[in-house]
């Protein structure tokens, strides 16, 4: 059993999954994670069900202690981890000894970052879920945000630190602007707003508010104009979903969204859009552009395919070589760890990806990541922090 | 009601299917009776399901099952529902203590409606309300059915923590509050039954569809059901309706 105990909690530090779905009839939100890709990259690498449960970190994040070994990733936004004083990689599985401290400076880029930990964590399942649902005080830990002095436990009762060191080759790990261009199908009420109205809607750009959370991004921006009024009948809410009310500004409704609303719902932004906006923050300008569902789906099939590529270089074997060289009368021990891929048809071409670690004699350590690809001019990336 | 139900996008991964636009009984009725049909077809792909009063949100897998044939198999499932005429809800007797520190509003919906605090008990007590729906909290049951006699608005300013089981009206409409929340409603009464309970399967007490009927209890009765309650021994009345 590994235990982590949370030193500081960070502004929001709660446990997500991929949320709560069988009892939206009973009124129970969703919830889960408001970054589902970040959050099932993060398990594939931890070796982990993509399901698990992962710690959502929020802009600032909290400080935790580790009392047992473990093997950790971070992905999703990067908030400056740091393990004891040494940065930690972001898309990578790496071994967080017993007494070590995982902390985070603050925000490099996005807003929600997201801790697998191999084994996952162990909180009840609540309703088919372990997300925390904090308004009904349901899920995750103690139905809360963590608070300095919890104690977290990992099932697992020896971590797979063999693990450490897979890692996401670059060209598959997102990066996260401060402009969010998103892509939207119209409706379901997009008949009850004027021409001008849906005109404004799409060719503006709008700013999210600091009213924004888990439960929706308050946005800011010109007005969007209904025809009569804001009402319908209440009606369900897909996440997503961009509610406009009286106001004419427009609401996105997130992961902790309620399971019904009475205004209407001039578009919904698209599955494979939505981490994007997940890690925007107050601030940030959102602008929507009006696709087909045909687009939509073939976007949420390239996600599906990155995960799928993600899966199968973690599957496939690593081939470890172990060199010793001579620089100007200095030695070094160097290993290199690399997964290959063929390439699959139309698909992604052949690669390779890993890491190199060089050794000197006085034990400096220092590591590099590769990537290569089939046809690329092979050169080597700087030192990753 | 609509002749065939209709179909609205709700992005790439959720359908609306609308039975109609109304609320009524008859429309919610369709809603379940289709609500039932789909979870029984266990359709590959559909993924979870929301109801309302008129309508349901399909979730589902566009890699599992393509937008056009989701959209077919439940125009079939639709096409082939009974007429719901007749109906074998459930009545669930709801306990309420009416007024006082419970209900700290029954004297301004009496004031305001022109009737004594009685009578508005009376109303509320007399009649048997459909649940529409379940939503905006977890297990909050949209009541329909309630007088216009006893109708009031809402408060200017919420308040920002209503004790669970507390019994509201908001102009014609009434419900329970299943969970401490802030809200907006005017507090006629408290139920000790747990209208919610995550430990519980189902979690909720009454889901679209079945019927509730308040109550009047005085506070000795409130105290001895709140402990039977609590100690897990309460056994909720039910009546099979008409």
């Amino acid at each position: 059993m590994g235990v982590i105990e949370v030193v500081e909690p960070g502004v929001l530090t709660t446990v997500q999954d991929l949320g709560r779905h069988g009892y939206l009839r009973l009124g129970v939100p969703a919830s889960g994670a408001m970054d589902l890709f970040a959050l099932r990259a993060a398990n594939i690498l931890a070796g982990n069900p993509e399901g698990e449960a992962c710690l959502e970190i929020t802009v600032l994040g909290p400080r935790l202690q580790f009392l047992s070994d473990a093997l950790i990733v971070l992905t999703g936004a990067d908030l400056a981890p740091e393990l004891d004083d040494d940065p930690v990689p972001m898309w990578e599985a790496v071994a967080a000894y017993r007494g070590s401290t995982l902390s985070f400076q603050g925000p490099r880029e996005g807003s929600r970052s997201y801790l697998a930990v191999a084994g996952g964590f162990d909180v009840p399942v609540v309703m088919g879920s372990k997300s925390t649902y904090a308004k009904a005080g349901l899920g995750g830990f103690k139905g809360r945000s963590l608070r300095a002095g919890d104690t977290l436990l990992t099932p697992l009762p020896t971590p797979p630190l063999h693990l450490a060191g897979r890692r996401t080759p670059r060209g598959l790990i997102p990066h996260y602007g401060h402009q969010h261009a998103l892509r939207v199908i119209t409706g379901p009420q997009d008949d009850a707003f004027t021409d001008t109205g849906i005109e404004a809607f799409l060719s503006s750009s709008y700013t999210i508010t600091a009213q924004s959370d888990r439960m929706g991004y308050r946005l800011e921006g010109p007005k969007i104009a209904h025809k009569v009024g804001p009402d319908i009948i209440s009606d369900g809410i897909p996440f997503g979903g961009v509610q406009v009310a009286g106001d004419g500004q427009p609401i996105v409704l997130m992961a902790d969204r309620g399971t019904s609303g009475g205004y209407t719902m001039i578009a919904t932004v698209i599955s494979a859009d939505l981490s994007d906006l997940a890690q925007g923050m107050p601030g940030d300008r959102v602008s929507f552009k009006s696709v087909s569902i045909e687009q939509a789906h073939e976007a949420l099939r390239q996600q599906e395919a990155t995960l799928s590529r993600l899966k199968e270089l973690l599957a496939a074997p690593i081939v470890s070589r172990q060199f010793r060289i001579r620089v100007e009368g200095d030695v070094y021990d160097i290993s290199v760890e690399m997964t290959s891929m063929p390439s699959t048809g139309d698909g992604p071409r052949a690669s390779a990806s890993g890491r190199v670690r060089l050794v000197s004699e006085s034990g400096e350590t220092r590591s590099y990541g590769v990537d290569v690809e089939a046809g690329d001019e092979v050169e080597g990336h700087e030192p990753e922090r | 009601m609509y002749q065939q139900p209709r179909f609205r996008l709700g992005g790439d991964r959720a359908l609306y299917i609308e039975v109609g636009d109304a609320i009524s009984p008859e429309v919610n009725r369709r809603v379940k009776g289709l609500l039932d049909a789909i979870d029984k077809a266990a359709i590959e792909g559909v993924e979870a399901l929301s109801p309302t009063y008129r309508s349901i949100l399909v979730y589902y897998d566009p890699l599992k099952i393509p937008l056009e044939e989701l959209k077919q198999r439940l125009s079939d499932l639709g096409l082939a529902l009974p007429d719901a005429s007749s109906s074998e809800a459930s009545i669930f007797e709801i306990p309420t203590l009416y007024g006082g520190e419970f209900g700290p509003d029954l004297d301004f919906v009496a004031s305001h409606t022109g009737l004594s605090p009685e009578e508005v008990i009376r109303i509320h007590a007399g009649t048997d309300y459909l649940v529409y729906m379940v939503g905006f909290n977890p297990g909050f049951p949209y009541l329909g059915g309630m007088s216009e006699k006893i109708a009031a608005p809402r408060l200017e300013t919420p308040r920002v923590k209503i004790p669970a089981g507390s019994v509201g009206i908001a102009e014609a409409q009434t419900g329970i509050y299943p969970l401490e929340s802030p809200g907006g409603w005017r507090l006629i009464g408290r139920s000790p039954l747990k209208m919610f309970d995550p430990s519980r399967d189902p979690p909720a007490l009454v889901e679209a569809g079945d019927l509730v009927r308040f109550v009047s209890i005085d506070e000795a009765r409130y105290q001895e059901i709140q402990g039977e309650v609590e100690a897990g021994r309460y056994r909720v009345t039910i009546h099979r309706a008409a």
